[in-house]
């Protein structure tokens, strides 16, 4: 009888993606603990992030990607009706405006938008299958560069820029031919003089400042500069759990959200960066091999996507710590403390871990 | 089945999604390779370079906060300035036993229990690491002493810091607001805004009026000076230098010496009073009584003060001329006689028989006015002269809820008027849609009714109330009120003026204009309820008395001032503008618990009217208390 509810239960959880997302979130927690300089509290607190986040993702994991389909747009819409609401209404603070009051809370549109642009342009593309054309692929740029802009203009450059990367792995996964990428990367390398005038003076400061770090130190130069001192003093296997001297004599800034990787990499060395790697690239490898075997057009660049995405967050998070990117506010995933974050990770993994396991119903 | 071709082209397009899907893991293996490149690099090859460097991570960057910028009002007197003085900080983080080293440090320097009391506070608001002031303003003698024993006291050291003074004290507290320490939601905001990085080393931020809504103007640019330090801590050698950029000027348009007559003439009463320069919106007089003295709030305020402040009855905290919602009451009148005429429902000479109350079609409530037995025969112009509820009631019945809510509207009831400083309410300009809202309940026709007599639902603050008289006198052009009149940039000096330009117009008919203001300039004449005010004034006073009730009154009951607890009295209103023929103040005046807006609400008005106009100064000022008055109402 607990056996059969349980099968039940867990008929919709792909074991081993689950397996690498708990070991990354357990490293997670003993960073925190040891960011935070042993504060329960905080660490508790990411657990119930995590918990919920949890929760989020089996009841995603549950729904099948036929259904999850039938929501792509819907929530494009209200996603894109929220941030035109944004940009009217939105609260400024000091020159940009990212949130919305709604009811008693206040919401930040962007972070919809980062499930809701793969989701709406694989739908897209999966129903205009059949007759995939050039035509298509323009409408879904232009689904693309709707949300985009807007958040371009709240400013949040950042997150523009990752939810641009969501949305050209599936124009990308989806065969956008070779010539029309590289016509777009020419275009991009030919108007980024224009696309410069037009950044704002702390988004142009933000890339000078990776070239030259001692420029700004009070700013992003600093944290570039304390978080290198970080990783290099860290050597090959760290200093030991709660000994990163950088960490907790407090040079290090935002040590808890997007330069918690610099707290790992002091006290963990090169040694635990390699396994934290190796486990992103379990995860990713995981999401890519669901992705190869999905049924449907849909649910492959959907998972692709995803994965993609994921590998992305990662990538430019752990770059930008160890100063080869710039400083976006990027968190490390399933790493960084956050709640919001977290639920849109864990949302996206339901919906690998949906693709999966409702593989053979969709193929009877 | 599907056809052959179509399966064929669906295992290509998946041959195809999955060699995609591979040149992706390409790619991202080549990137994770790139990284553990990087991590090589920093993590082996310069280790030992990073490994010196985290050891004696010596090389502090220490910030140097700019000046803030000056307030000054406008003729150049100063409202807020900074001072350098020496204070003792302790960095908690640093020190092995906290209250050992105050009471070795009580020793030293004289360390009043409030001292502790709130650098306790600051404690429990701040971060660990960072050092909190236990005394402000040490003499030459106590930093003497200090410094001989400091090798005593690792952790504490004498910081030569810059400090916000309000020299004017209470003077126009409520609209220069005042600087604080920076709390976790002041951190919030300024992450969300990135400003992070240039307020490091800054302690304070505005909190309030006009410090907080220009703070970007005012805190400056911070520079930092990168130094090398000796093992304790203690600084070596300047390695480079980034001058810090100060802070901009402001000049308010406020006039210091206006709004203390102003403030001065209110004597013990609470209340408010804005006056504005219809012609550009310079807001001149900002008062708000009892004010407070924003001196005690910029380094975290002491419990005892704060308790005396925020739990007085007579709340000087909160800012009446801003934030005060009352019912407008006869105030309301003259825009309401504008409605009438514009709308077409009052011609100039349409004149009613006061009996003394008005009564709704098939209803015997009787609305009365406020003079038993009425005002006889009356016209427009009387109407407002002798200030008749009648007239009003009758006025908005025949304009209804719709017509009113959409005329009085264009004059700012019911909507932020938009001047520069936060907190603003709007006040309340009912409407059918607002009331089904907010009480599910249709509007009634006895709504209406209290409405054109500016009571019922109706509220407004004295901003609004100064603000819709601003735009009356400059003949319905609306300017928004504004307080900052300039800005210098400190770094070129240049003077950047606020403009002024009219961004509105309420049409209206200059026959009706002219009727409104000689019916308010009646209102100063003999005869009219403000008559005593407009007495040997060389110039013309166009005005409109009020009153707000603050109980209510059964039907059967007179208002008797004397009979009625002093905190229960009606609020007293007056609004005017001077010189009538060509304005140069509009104001708002409220007096709470004043009673009749002619005798308490109408003198300050005419003091202030006589210094802006005439550069008149009113005597030594008797000390006034609201004593009991029986005099007639409204």
């Amino acid at each position: 009888m607990i056996n059969r509810l349980w099968k039940r239960l867990t008929a919709h959880i792909d074991r081993p993606l689950l397996g690498f997302i708990l070991l990354l979130m357990l490293i997670g927690l003993l960073v925190l603990y040891s960011a935070t300089d042993r504060d329960l509290g905080k660490t508790t607190s990411q657990m119930a992030n995590m918990v919920v986040a949890l929760a989020f993702m089996w009841g995603v994991a549950n729904v099948p990607p036929q259904h999850i389909a039938r929501l792509a747009l819907p929530m494009y819409a209200v996603g894109l009706l929220l941030l035109v609401g944004v940009a009217l209404f939105g609260d400024i603070s000091h020159g940009a405006r990212r949130w919305l009051h709604v009811g008693v809370t206040r919401i930040q549109p962007s972070e919809i938008m980062k499930l809701a642009v793969p989701l709406m342009l694989a739908w897209y593309l999966d129903k205009r299958e059949k007759t995939l054309n050039l035509k298509d692929y323009g409408v879904a740029v232009v689904l693309l560069a709707a949300p985009v802009g807007l958040i371009v203009k709240q400013p949040d450059l950042g997150t523009a820029l990752l939810i641009s990367a969501s949305g050209f792995y599936v124009l990308f996964l989806a065969g956008l031919g070779w010539r029309i990428i590289l016509g777009l990367a020419a275009a991009f390398a030919v108007s980024a003089p224009i696309l410069w005038s037009l950044l704002h003076d702390y988004q142009r400061q933000r890339i000078l400042t990776l070239l030259d770090p001692t420029q700004d130190p009070l700013g992003a130069g600093y944290h570039i500069i304390q978080s290198s001192i970080a990783l290099g003093s860290g050597g090959i296997f760290g200093k030991g759990w709660f000994n990163g001297t950088q960490a907790h004599l407090d040079f290090l800034p935002e040590r808890t959200t997007d330069f918690i990787f610099a707290v790992f990499a002091e006290e963990f060395g090169m040694a635990g960066n390699l396994i934290l790697l190796v486990l992103y690239l379990l995860v990713i490898g995981r999401g890519l091999i669901i992705a190869a075997k999905a049924p449907t057009l849909f649910s492959r660049l959907l998972a692709g996507s995803i994965t993609l995405t994921l590998f992305t967050y990662a990538f430019v998070n752990m770059g930008m710590v160890s100063g080869i990117l710039p400083v976006v506010g990027v968190p490390l995933p399933l790493i960084s403390y956050g709640g919001t974050s977290m639920v849109t990770l864990l949302l996206g993994f339901g919906m690998l871990m949906s693709i999966q396991t409702h593989r053979k119903l969709v193929q009877s | 089945m599907s056809r052959p071709t179509e399966l064929r082209d669906s295992q290509k397009e998946l041959y195809y999604f999955r060699w995609r899907l591979g040149v992706a893991a390409v790619g991202i293996v080549l990137l994770f390779t790139l990284l553990v490149g990087r991590f090589f690099f920093l993590q082996v090859i310069q280790h030992e370079y990073f490994h010196t460097l985290a050891e004696n991570n010596r090389i502090t960057i220490v910030p140097i906060v700019p000046n803030r910028g000056l307030i000054l009002d406008r003729n150049g007197v100063v409202l807020a300035h900074n001072y350098s003085a020496y204070t003792l900080e302790i960095t908690s983080s640093k020190v092995k036993d906290l209250d050992a080293t105050i009471n070795d440090l009580a020793t030293l320097v004289d360390i009043q229990p409030r001292d502790r009391k709130r650098f306790k506070k600051l404690l429990e608001e701040s971060r660990n690491f960072e050092s909190l002031p236990i005394r402000a303003r040490l003499n030459d003698v106590e930093v003497a002493r200090f410094t001989a024993n400091r090798y005593r006291f690792p952790g504490v050291e004498i910081k030569a810091r810059l400090f916000r003074h309000y020299p004017k004290g209470e003077l126009a507290s409520h609209a220069i607001g005042h600087i604080g320490r920076i709390n976790d939601a002041d951190l919030e905001m300024l992450e969300e805004s990135d400003d992070m990085a240039n307020y490091r080393g800054t302690d304070h931020i505005g909190k309030l009026g006009v410090e907080q809504s220009y703070e970007k103007e005012l805190h400056g640019i911070t520079g930092f000076e990168q130094v090398e330090t000796d093992a304790g801590g203690h600084a070596l050698r300047v390695l480079s230098r980034r001058a810090p950029v100060s802070g901009d000027n402001l000049t308010l348009s406020l006039d210091s010496r206006l709004q203390e007559i102003a403030e001065k003439a209110f004597g013990q009463y609470r209340g408010a009073m804005v006056a504005i320069d219809p012609n550009n919106g310079e807001v001149l007089a900002f008062v708000s009584k009892p004010g407070f003295d924003p001196n005690l709030f910029i380094d975290g305020i002491d419990p005892t003060s704060w308790d005396a402040l925020n739990n007085s009855i007579d709340k000087p905290l909160n800012n009446r001329a801003l934030r005060g919602q009352y019912p407008p009451g006869s105030t309301f009148k003259p825009f309401m006689a504008l409605a009438g005429l514009e709308l077409g429902k009052r011609t100039p000479s349409y004149t009613i028989s006061d009996p003394g109350y008005f009564m709704l079609a098939g209803n015997s409530h009787h609305y009365r006015d406020w003079k038993q037995g009425g005002h006889g025969s009356v016209d427009l112009k009387k109407s407002i002269t002798v200030s008749c509820d009648t007239y009003y009631y009758g006025l908005a019945n025949d304009l209804g809820p719709d017509n009113i809510y959409n005329f009085i509207g264009q004059f700012g009831f019911g909507k932020k008027t938009g001047i520069d400083i936060e907190g603003e309410t709007t006040g309340l300009l009912p409407s059918r849609e607002w009331k089904m809202k907010r009480y599910k309940q249709k509007w009634y026709a006895g709504d209406t009714v209290s409405v054109g007599i500016g009571q019922g639902y109706n509220l407004a603050t004295p901003l609004q109330l100064a603000f819709a008289v601003s735009i009356l006198a400059n003949r319905g052009v609306v300017v928004r009120p504004h307080l900052v009149r300039s800005i210098q940039d400190s770094a070129t000096s240049q003077v950047k003026t606020v403009p002024a330009k009219p961004d509105a117009a309420v049409a209206l008919k200059p026959e009706s204009l002219e009727l409104v203001k000689e019916a308010m300039i009646g209102v100063t004449q003999p005869g009219g309820t403000a008559a005593s005010v407009g007495a040997n004034a060389p110039y013309l006073i166009a005005a409109k008395t009020g009153t707000a009730q603050v109980v209510a009154i059964k039907q059967n009951e007179k208002y008797v001032a004397s009979r009625i607890a002093e905190r229960h009295r009606d609020h007293a209103l007056f609004i005017a503008y001077a010189p009538a023929d060509n304005p140069k103040i509009a104001m708002a005046v409220l007096v709470e618990n004043g009673g009749h807006g002619g005798s308490t609400a109408g003198p300050i008005a005419r003091q202030v009217m006589d210094y802006y106009l005439l550069g008149k100064v009113p005597p030594a000022p008797v000390s006034e208390t609201p004593d009991a008055v029986e005099e007639e109402h409204d």
